[in-house]
This record gives structure tokens, sequence and C-alpha cells, in this order.
């Protein structure tokens, strides 16, 4: 492999580095542009509270909105730590 | 009625005004009665584009506050006599067009227009807000480049959720990708974004692919709109996205390399 097939091949990364980058990215705040703005102070709120019982990480709390034609589902998912939760 | 198309992209640069003042000179020769109106207040450029920039004695502005009329303050263009840009102000601030206003100019307009261009101001402020809210159609200027790809995903975004035929529930604006500054070489080397990544990214309609070329510095040196260089290879991208747009069928172009003597000589490199 001459050095120029080197050059060749580490630049051919770029542009598909560029779309896996965008791809991830653009998913991400298209399925926040959804959401309604309250959702952020909602899930440090819940977290608050569910902290005031169990002691749980940051990220143990997820808060999804999801929207279709007929219904708007609001989901909450908290990951309970095994063994804390049972000594707290 | 006119059909209303915004030039738009969120991000700057990446060719609004270039394409703006393209598509309505395209429309025109093809000899549909059009207006492009510049949304741009404080930096007003499609006159200097569009080289009537010495013609400009009313503005936008000047109309919506009722010191001029739509047709004291319309510059009929000098190639096309069916060509009008309406220029904006270059000396009052942003806050100087009202939803209202460009209302109410859109409305006396569609009654003698075909077409109305409106060329969108870079970011999301007001200026770009009103230039996309009365739209039927928006043309998404992209560059093959992730923060100008991510700005367009933003831009559909408002496009679909803070237009007037959103606010009103009406079948939501035609949007097309315009993918500009295109240059299959470094596509092909993998430096590049493709056309198919691009789609890919957005799922957007692809209207056209305008290269990177010399000849959009040439005509916008010149004042010249690029697709009245019929020569240049821009200049016919253009041609092709406005026949595409008004429904003809035209297979896609200057998506892969030149090659050969035609690129020799009819190549803009």
């Amino acid at each position: 492999m001459s050095l120029l097939d080197y050059f060749r091949i580490s630049k051919a990364g770029t542009a598909s580095l560029a779309k896996e980058r965008l791809q991830i990215l653009v998913a991400h705040e298209r399925s926040s542009r959804n959401q309604p703005s309250y959702l952020p102070q909602l899930q440090k709120e819940l977290l608050e509270v569910i902290r005031k019982y169990v002691n749980v990480e940051q990220d143990a709390i997820s808060v999804n909105f999801e929207q279709d034609e007929n219904q708007e589902t609001l989901e909450l998912n908290i990951v309970l730590p095994d063994y804390h939760a049972r000594n707290t | 009625m006119a059909r209303i198309i915004v030039v738009t992209s969120g991000k700057g640069g990446v060719g609004k005004t270039t394409t703006s003042a393209a598509i309505a000179m395209g429309l025109a020769k093809k000899g549909h009665k059009t207006a492009v109106i510049d949304f741009d207040v404080g930096l007003r450029n499609l006159d200097l584009i569009m080289g009537c920039e010495r013609r400009v004695v009313y503005d936008f502005v000047n109309v919506i506050n009722g010191e001029a009329s739509l047709n004291q303050a319309l510059i009929r263009d000098k190639n096309c006599n069916l060509l009008y840009i309406l220029p904006a102000s270059q000396t009052r601030d942003k806050d100087a067009l009202s939803q209202e206003g460009v209302g109410k100019i859109l409305e006396e307009l569609s009654k003698d227009f075909k077409y109305i261009v409106c060329d969108s101001p870079a970011g999301i402020e007001k200026g770009a807000h009103l230039a996309m809210y009365f739209a039927d159609d928006a043309f998404v200027v992209t560059n093959p480049e992730v923060s100008s790809v991510r700005d367009s995903d933003r831009m559909l975004g408002i496009l679909a959720s803070k237009s007037r035929r959103a606010e009103q529930n009406e079948e939501p604006i035609k949007e097309y990708l315009l993918l500009s500054r295109y240059s299959p070489d470094r596509v092909k080397l993998g430096e590049m974004l493709s056309v198919d990544d691009v789609q890919e990214i957005l799922s957007l309609h692809l209207l056209g692919v305008i290269p990177e070329s010399k000849s959009v510095l040439n005509a916008s040196n010149s004042g010249t709109p690029v697709i009245l260089d019929e020569k240049s290879d821009a200049g016919q991208a253009y041609a092709d996205i406005v026949a595409r747009y008004l429904g003809e069928d035209k297979p896609h172009r200057f998506i892969d390399e030149k090659k050969g003597l035609f690129g020799k000589f009819f190549g803009s490199k």
C-alpha cells in the first residue's frame, strides 16, 4: 500500500463519519423537538421526589414522550439499584 | 393566486440569495410573472446579486409602513420584464417587519404575480420566521457539510410546526432539497457527504444538485443571476431545478464526476 493509498483511506473515513454523527444527532434532535416543553422540568422534579425514598443515580430515570396519530404517551422508566433499594 | 416559495436553510452562506435570484429569474424566463423579496432587513444583498442595487428607492419596510406603494417599491428586472424585486430595508432593524404587514403585502402581490420567492435571512429569528410563515413551498438549500445539514433539519422542524399552514391545520408546506456547492470528485474520495447521504438523513425530495462552481462568484461579481450563464454548470443546474419544479421530467445531473472531453471543454475547473 502506497502512502497515497493510506491518505485516501483515512480521508474516506471522514464523510462516513460525518454521516454517522449526523444520523445520531438528527435523530436525537428530532425526538426532542416534538416533546412538550415541560419535560425536562418534570424529569428533574420526579428525580427529586424519588430520591427522597430511593438512592438512585441521576440517569436512572428516563422520561419519554411519544406521539402518534391517536394518542400521546408519557413513559416513565426508573431503574432501581437492586442492592441499595433494599437498604435505604 | 400566487404560489409562495421560501428559500431557506437556517445556516448562513450556503447559497440562499444565489438560489433565490436564480430560481426567480428562471421562473420569470419561463413566462411566469414572478416577484422576489429580500427578507434580510439590515443586511440586504439580493439587490446586489440581481444587479439592481443602484435602482433601490423604496423598500419592503417602506411599503409595510405605508410610506410607499408596492408599485413604487418593486424594481423591474433589467434582463426580464416578468421579474420584479422587492428589496429589504438596509437601515431599519429586523423588528421593522410584522406578520400582519408581511401578510398584507404577500396578499396584494398574490393578485398580480404567479410566483413569489421569499429570500430568507440566515438563522431562525424574526426575518427567517416571516419569510417562511406564509409559504406554500420551501426550497431548503443545504451544503454537503455537517452544520448545514443539521441546521436544515432544524429548519424543517420549524416549517412543520410554526408556519401558517401548520397553525391552521392546512396541507403542510411542500419541502424540497437543493444541495449546493457539491463536489462529485470529493464525494468519490469519501471526503464529502454524498447526495444520497444527505437525502437519507433529511428524507427530503431532491429538486436538484448545484455543483461547486466558479460561475457563481462570476455571476455575483457582475450582478447577474447565475441561471443566465447558460453555459455554466451551476446555471444549468438551476435551470433544471426550475424545470423540475414546474413539473418537467429532467434527469439529475452534476452528481457524478465530470469525465472525458466534455468535462475538459465545458467543466468549470
